[in-house]
């Protein structure tokens, strides 16, 4: 690890060590925080418990069908977007200003439509990741050099094979960065659905354990959800880094 | 019925008004047939059409007026089969190293895999490449980079050869010394080469002939025939002949480039 990295370990560990502190000595109320420590006890003993395991399994189920719609969704929007520039005027000012709708709103229609169950949490995450997807991907399109199109054409590929071997490898930094987006818009929108709508899931659970002043269990659930945002974003972080090394001077 | 092997016939370019920018007739009407093995340099003022000339040629663009041929087929607007183009603008593939870059063509026409190793084991070592293949093109300079594109379009054996200044982004020493990989290149693959540049000496070393073009709409002017002999290199500057040859071009092409720029650098 780079010294940098060291550095940013050693300030994270600070706070840790300063919240520890300040719950241990009671500056930080019993009802309002748990220790540090006590979460990582209870998300261990929470891991153990099959009926929790269950809500976990859903959530990540649910999260991984949102991301992966978005991705699919968003990468083959943006392709048709940007290949119909009237198309894009027309929806610039949507796309420019759709995170400041407030989703939640729509709930009972989505209920409506899809019913209770699964499948209006999952559009919420779907619909909270997907745009960034789409913005990620006409960014990236649009910094495809005009010479690859002539290179292509030299090789005579046509146009899925086109996008497929050179538009797609060569947007995949700023696609990735569509992903880590996305992956945080559709953990947001799920988990924040499930704590108002679901009677099942990590936000269902994290919301009841907060009604019964469950401290133990609303924050253990909590520091596993930072734990696999934050675990999945560096996978991802990781990989882009490599990816733009390769294409980065020295 | 005409013999040449890739020929221009009465060819305009002109392209459309778009927006507050009129019609703009960028080419022609021009005539040029290129025998098979030729090499042929085009050289003209800034924006007299010599890159538009080239996609005509290549098949990238369909000429407003006239028709462009190649081995007698009409391209009508697309790239045939054996025509090879190397770009001005760095045009590798930077998240494909140096070897999957020569490589990339010949996987896409199904090249089997060992056929693929050998011809790009021998481009590596023609382009003195060989200690880069694994190198990707952020690593490497822009001589090098262009190398490798010219790799990639070489490595598929092409019988036309559309080069459109390639060498245009590098210092003065280094261009002899492609041109002289160049003209190696040619030699040895007995290609047709078209080569579009801006450096009138460059165009007079490689060249068995050279078209002068006039400002926009860009028409040969005069196309002169060096008498090189086949085998030549970059010392060839050093010949007599070399100045004439180059004083004839700027002869030919200052009037054209003054009235390209502008008017008030007569004075």
């Amino acid at each position: 690890m780079t010294r940098l990295g060291w550095l940013r370990l050693g300030v994270v560990a600070a706070l840790i060590g300063l919240l520890e502190a300040l719950c241990r000595m009671g500056a930080i109320g019993r009802l309002t925080m748990i220790p540090p420590s006590d979460m990582a006890v209870a998300l261990v003993k929470l891991l153990q418990d099959p009926k929790m395991l269950r809500h976990i399994g859903e959530t990540l189920r649910n999260v991984a069908v949102a991301l992966v719609l978005a991705l699919a969704f968003g990468f083959v929007a943006g392709v048709v977007i940007r290949a119909l520039p009237r198309l894009r005027r027309a929806l610039e000012p949507l796309l420019a200003t759709w995170y400041a709708v407030p989703f939640f709103m729509f709930y009972p229609l989505l209920i409506v439509i899809f019913g209770l169950g699964d499948l209006p949490v999952i559009m919420v995450g779907f619909l909270f990741a997907v745009v960034a997807m789409i913005v990620a991907t006409l960014n990236g399109l649009d910094r495809v050099p005009r010479v690859l199109g002539k290179v292509a054409r030299v090789h005579r590929l046509n146009g899925a094979a086109r996008a497929l071997l050179i538009d797609l490898p060569c947007a995949a930094p700023y696609l990735l960065t569509g992903a880590k987006l996305a992956l945080a818009y559709s953990f947001i929108g799920v988990i924040a659905s499930e704590f108002i709508m679901s009677g099942s899931g990590l936000g269902h659970e994290i919301a009841f354990a907060y009604n019964n002043f469950d401290n133990r269990t609303m924050y253990g659930l909590m520091l596993l959800v930072i734990v696999l945002v934050t675990a999945a974003n560096m996978a991802l972080h990781v990989y882009e880094q490599r990816q733009l090394r390769k294409r980065s001077r020295g | 019925m005409s013999d040449a092997h890739a020929e221009l016939r009465g060819v305009s370019r002109v392209y459309p008004a778009t927006g507050a920018q009129g019609e703009v007739h960028a080419l022609g009407p021009v005539d040029l047939a290129l025998a098979k093995g030729e090499f042929f340099s085009v050289v003209g003022p800034s924006g007299c059409g010599k890159s538009t000339l080239l996609d005509v040629l290549a098949g990238l663009a369909r000429p407003s007026a006239g028709e462009a041929r190649f081995e007698g087929r009409d391209l009508a607007g697309q790239v045939p089969d054996g025509v090879g183009v190397v770009f001005q603008e760095d045009a590798s593939f930077p998240w494909l190293d140096v070897a999957d870059n020569i490589a990339f063509g010949l996987r896409r026409a199904g090249v089997d895999a060992a056929e693929i190793a050998r011809r790009v084991a021998y481009a590596l070592g023609f382009m003195g490449l060989g200690d880069f293949a694994r190198a990707f093109p952020a690593q490497l300079s822009g001589g090098m980079r262009q190398r490798v594109c010219i790799a990639r379009t070489l490595v598929l054996q092409p019988r036309l050869i559309l080069l459109d200044e390639p060498f245009g982004a590098l210092d003065a020493q280094t261009r002899l010394l492609m041109g002289d990989e160049l003209l190696r290149l040619w030699r040895e693959t007995g290609a047709t080469v078209l080569l579009i540049t801006h450096a009138l000496d460059e165009a007079t070393m490689l060249s068995d002939r050279i078209g002068a073009m006039s400002a926009r709409p860009g028409r040969f002017i005069e196309t002169l025939a060096t008498g090189w002999a086949r085998e030549r290199d970059s010392r060839i500057v050093a010949d007599p002949a070399f100045g004439k040859v180059t004083a004839r071009l700027w002869a030919l092409l200052r009037e054209e480039s003054i009235r390209a720029i502008g008017a008030g650098l007569r004075k």
